[in-house]
């Protein structure tokens, strides 16, 4: 649209035609209060407290609802507009009490900072205040009638955003009410003899979110703390792969530093508004009592004992070193995770690989990422970014449930479809939420998804579209893989593609080589630079489900699992690990680690640095936010091991002087004869980074992994250290399609309240889930 | 027969809300018609029929719920057999209205929205019914009553009361 010019305070201020006149004085640093607009929602004009005068206009108009037009010359800021914008808070203040003090809101309330501003304390209403307890809707939302100013935020959030309907208004005038969506009689649930109305939705809390005051309450952090009391840190959340970015609010206590809160008010990350429930609220397994908090060994009477860490580690790498020795490399499997960060996997593959000795080393695969770059190889710009859901003018969803699964990517879409008026189409064996936004749905048979693909090649309506469409986004559930997977993206070849995974560094550990037939970026195993590099076996290693079938013949000597808990999830019978020397690191004592022989109680993702990369492939920055006293990032602890296993650290982690001299060998001083030049310090210095001091430094690992890993060689150190997402794809050409690849993606199923093992942990997650499924069953009608 | 199985609505009115839903361009434009003859009929709005209009009408209960909290005239309590409305609006009030509403409060035993204990009466205070020039007005359920005083209102509620017995 053609640019127009107004005047705004005597200042020529010039915006696109159709901004509306609040947005574009807000680009232009002239700030207009209001508290029912909120960008990217309907408009209200309810709360009349973005006003202004506008030349030739009878009256003071809403900001937020005028479009600016040419020559428009408009005063934000006069005593006639204070007046009136005191005048407004002044009615919104006469039934709102001034309980600021212990209100959750209070230091970050908007409402609070409007009436500091224009200074409407001082009341003419003397009429009592209509007062009305708080009412607790779900475990996680809250809601206080008296502080609401009616600014539909929520109302909007719930039903535009969230395509939810969950809150509604009821009565009018100064009687209305915002309203849950089972009323109080229909509820079933009583306190204290009284009915209580309850909320049946996704409990995202995004309503809490958009609340500019103190109404809606968060379960999880009511009344804990103030907060100026809190450290805020911006981190990925390790629940599902979408990669959205919570700001977790910690505070020190007698163990450390513990979350209280986590929230997206500073739109820190790519998920802009968005966060899900349990990006918000299920930070709790981390503050929970179950965690182990010191290294336990199995003593000859069966049971596990807490040791110190030195006992542990030298118990655990004596026994790992003899059992290497007795019975070969191959005879040891190591199985990665699926949450820890990029350059802890990087690092344990390499352990594998070099400090071992092995290619046993798999994860619990949720998605084929393999496949996916094997099909895109030497192909530029056809991986999707979450990014590219956010704006692209058309998506095909081929399998999934994002709304369930992968909620960002849910919200993008529909946020997509709602203001771009992007074009979705979906393909799906259920009839999943997201039809509701699609222009066209075809139901496909349950394991129909071959068929369907094929399909897309012949003459029908839903075919004609999606082939027509030129700059398409294709989102993969993970039903799809290996021939599936490779003939969908050979059907559409003008389209970009993003594979859905099930975790916050799925895509990562798949990146970073926890896998057995391939090294990190999906390099082969013979030949690439990394395996002349490492110099480790060619011959792919054992997958997980193998492990475990080796551990039972008797042929697994050991197993190292860091951050997973396959005995559960892959169903395995624990007296098949009954001879295997099983050390597991992890938050819990799962049932994995309940069969260990050494346990070591490893940091979570909120409590380590390091990078992630979501499904997409967009790469993350993780920074520290909580702390938990008697825990080890698992960087620290694979380095430790690998000390005690009698490894040189510096072939493991490229740290302080590679040489024997002080400074870092440049390659210069050793030639053919004296052996390889040190490529890592070469590396080093033609990028103009430092040699990193500490062997415990993920950043160390970070360098190596952007010297040798396709895709990854690319990202930008000051966009990672920003905190901006960067989209990494897998960039090498050359790959092999390794045949007859044994399918293992096993998708977690985790719904909008689970979280893999994290789940029972998780305090919050079970009242959720209770609250859905015996509170407000039978009341199943969330817009669905 | 009802475009909705198991109707809890008489056939008359279900066959009634089948055409209403079909002749607004939007089918929600149909609530607030539909909500008044379900009142009518059932007496109230009850939890049911606010199910079955959210059916209807493809709205979610809330929705329902929202628009019929919005109108003082529609109910979800069930009222007497009689619903007695006295105006109390200015050319009411200004000819005996809140003497009137005094003195059914005081005969009938009961306030503002309340029902007597047979049921037969309750008793509600409206805003204007449209009388005004015959002042003080009175509605029982769709009947009115106007230039009343306190003895006609009596003999009024005795015609009810009456119209019982029988």
């Amino acid at each position: 649209m053609p640019d127009v010019t107004l005047t705004v305070d005597g200042q020529k201020i010039t915006a696109p035609a159709g901004t509306l006149l609040l947005e574009a004085c807000k680009s232009h640093g002239i700030e207009i209060p209001a508290f029912c607009y909120y960008p990217g929602l309907s408009l209200q004009a309810a709360c009349r407290m973005c006003v202004v005068r506008i030349e030739k206009m009878p009256k003071l108009q809403t900001a937020c609802t005028t479009p600016v037009t040419a020559g428009m010359v408009v005063i934000t800021d006069s005593p006639e507009i204070a007046q009136a914008r005191k005048a407004t808070l002044q009615l919104l203040l006469g039934n709102h009490p001034l309980d600021c003090p212990v209100c959750d809101a209070g230091g970050e309330c908007e409402l609070q900072d409007m009436t500091f501003k224009y200074g409407a304390a001082d009341s003419f209403y003397t009429e009592p205040k209509n007062h009305r307890e708080e009412q607790k809707w779900s475990p996680v939302v809250y809601f206080d009638r008296p502080r609401c100013i009616l600014c539909y935020r929520c109302v909007r959030m719930c039903g535009e955003g969230m395509d939810i309907f969950a809150l509604g208004i009821q009565n009018r005038g100064s009687s209305s009410v915002i309203a849950p969506n089972i009323p109080a009689q229909l509820s079933g649930v009583v306190e204290n003899g009284v009915e209580l109305a309850q909320l049946d939705c996704e409990q995202c809390g995004m309503c809490i979110d958009a609340c500019p005051v103190g109404a809606l309450t968060s379960g999880t952090y009511r009344y804990k703390t103030r907060p100026w009391e809190m450290n805020h840190v911006a981190t990925v959340c390790t629940h599902c792969g979408d990669g959205c970015k919570t700001t977790l609010g910690v505070r020190s206590v007698s163990d450390g530093s513990q979350i209280l809160r986590g929230d997206n008010r500073d739109k820190s990350g790519m998920n802009g508004d968005f966060l899900c429930n349990k990006g918000r609220y299920a930070f709790d397994f981390a503050n929970n009592v179950e965690r182990l908090t010191s290294p336990l060994v199995r003593h000859s009477d069966g049971t596990l004992k807490p040791v110190s860490w030195e006992e542990a580690l030298t118990f655990a790498g004596t026994k790992l070193r003899d059992l290497r020795q007795q019975r070969g490399p191959n005879s040891i499997g190591v199985i990665g995770s699926n949450r820890t960060t990029n350059e802890e996997n990087y690092l344990l593959q390499k352990f594998a690989r070099t400090v071992i000795g092995t290619n046993n080393i798999d994860h619990h695969r949720t998605a084929d990422f393999v496949t996916l770059a094997t099909a895109l190889q030497g192909t530029t710009g056809k991986f999707a970014s979450q990014r590219d859901v956010e704006k692209a003018p058309a998506l095909l969803l081929v399998g999934g449930d994002p709304t369930n699964q992968a909620p960002l990517t849910a919200w993008n879409i529909r946020t997509n479809v709602r203001l771009n008026k992007a074009r979705l189409y979906v393909a799906n064996h259920e009839e999943i939420k997201l039809r509701r936004q699609a222009k066209a749905f075809v139901q496909v048979a349950q394991f129909g998804y071959g068929a369907f693909v094929e399909s897309l090649g012949a003459d029908n309506d839903f075919s004609n579209a999606v082939r027509a469409e030129e700059q398409l986004i294709v989102i993969i559930g993970n039903e799809l893989r290996g021939g599936e997977l490779a003939n969908l993206i050979k059907a559409l070849p003008n389209a970009k593609f993003a594979l859905l995974a099930d975790y916050a560094n799925s895509r990562g550990a798949s990146d970073m080589g926890v896998l057995p037939d391939v090294l990190p970026g999906y390099q082969s195993l013979q030949g690439s630079t990394i395996a002349s590099e490492y110099g480790a076996a060619d011959a792919p290693g054992l997958d997980l489900l193998a492990m475990f079938d080796a551990a039972a013949a008797g042929n697994l000597s050991a197993l190292y699992v860091v951050g997973s808990n396959p005995v559960k999830r892959f169903g395995i019978d624990p007296t098949a690990l009954k001879s295997t020397f099983l050390i597991v690191q992890d938050l819990f004592l799962t049932e994995t680690a309940a069969l260990a022989d050494v346990v070591f109680p490893a940091a979570n993702l909120y409590e380590k640095s390091g990078s992630v990369t979501n499904s997409y492939g967009d790469l993350q920055l993780v920074s520290k936010a909580a702390d938990k006293a008697g825990t080890r990032s698992d960087f620290e602890l694979i380095v430790r091991l690998a000390d005690h296993l009698g490894h040189d650290i510096k072939s493991l982690v490229p740290f302080g002087s590679q040489a024997k001299g002080l400074r870092a060998d440049q390659g210069q001083t050793r030639g053919a004869e004296s052996g390889e030049a040190d490529r890592h310090a070469v590396w080093i210095t033609a990028n103009n980074l430092e040699p990193k001091l500490s062997p415990f430094d993920p950043f160390a690992i970070l360098d190596e992994i952007q010297r040798l890993v396709p895709g990854y060689d690319k990202l930008l150190r000051l966009q990672l250290l920003s905190g901006n997402d960067q989209h990494i794809a897998p960039a090498s050409s050359g790959l092999v399609q390794i045949e007859n690849r044994k399918d293992l993606v096993l998708p977690s199923s985790d719904t909008l309240f689970t979280s893999g093992s994290l789940t029972r942990y998780s305090p919050m997650l079970q009242d959720v889930q209770r609250h859905q499924t015996t509170e407000v069953s039978g009341h199943l009608t969330s817009a669905d | 027969m009802s475009a909705i199985a198991n109707t809890i609505f008489s056939p008359e009115l279900a066959a009634r809300f089948d055409k209403l839903v079909t002749i607004y361009p939007l089918k929600r434009s149909a609530l607030v018609p539909m909500l008044l003859y379900a009142q009518d009929e059932v007496g109230y709005v009850s939890d049911a029929v606010v199910a079955e209009i959210a059916q209807r009408l493809d709205l979610l209960e809330l929705d329902v719920r929202n628009v019929l909290s919005y109108y003082s005239m529609l109910r979800t309590k069930p009222a007497g057999k009689y619903n007695v409305q006295v105006c109390t609006n200015i050319s009411c009030m200004l000819r005996g209205g809140f003497e009137l509403l005094d003195h059914c409060k005081h005969t009938l035993g009961i306030g503002h929205k309340e029902t007597t204990e047979d049921g037969l009466f309750s008793l509600e205070e409206v805003e204007c019914i449209g009388a005004c020039c015959w002042a003080p007005a009175a509605q029982v359920n769709y009947d009115f009553h106007d230039e009343l005083t306190p003895a006609k209102m009596d003999a009024v509620l005795d015609t009810y009361r009456a119209r019982e017995k029988k």
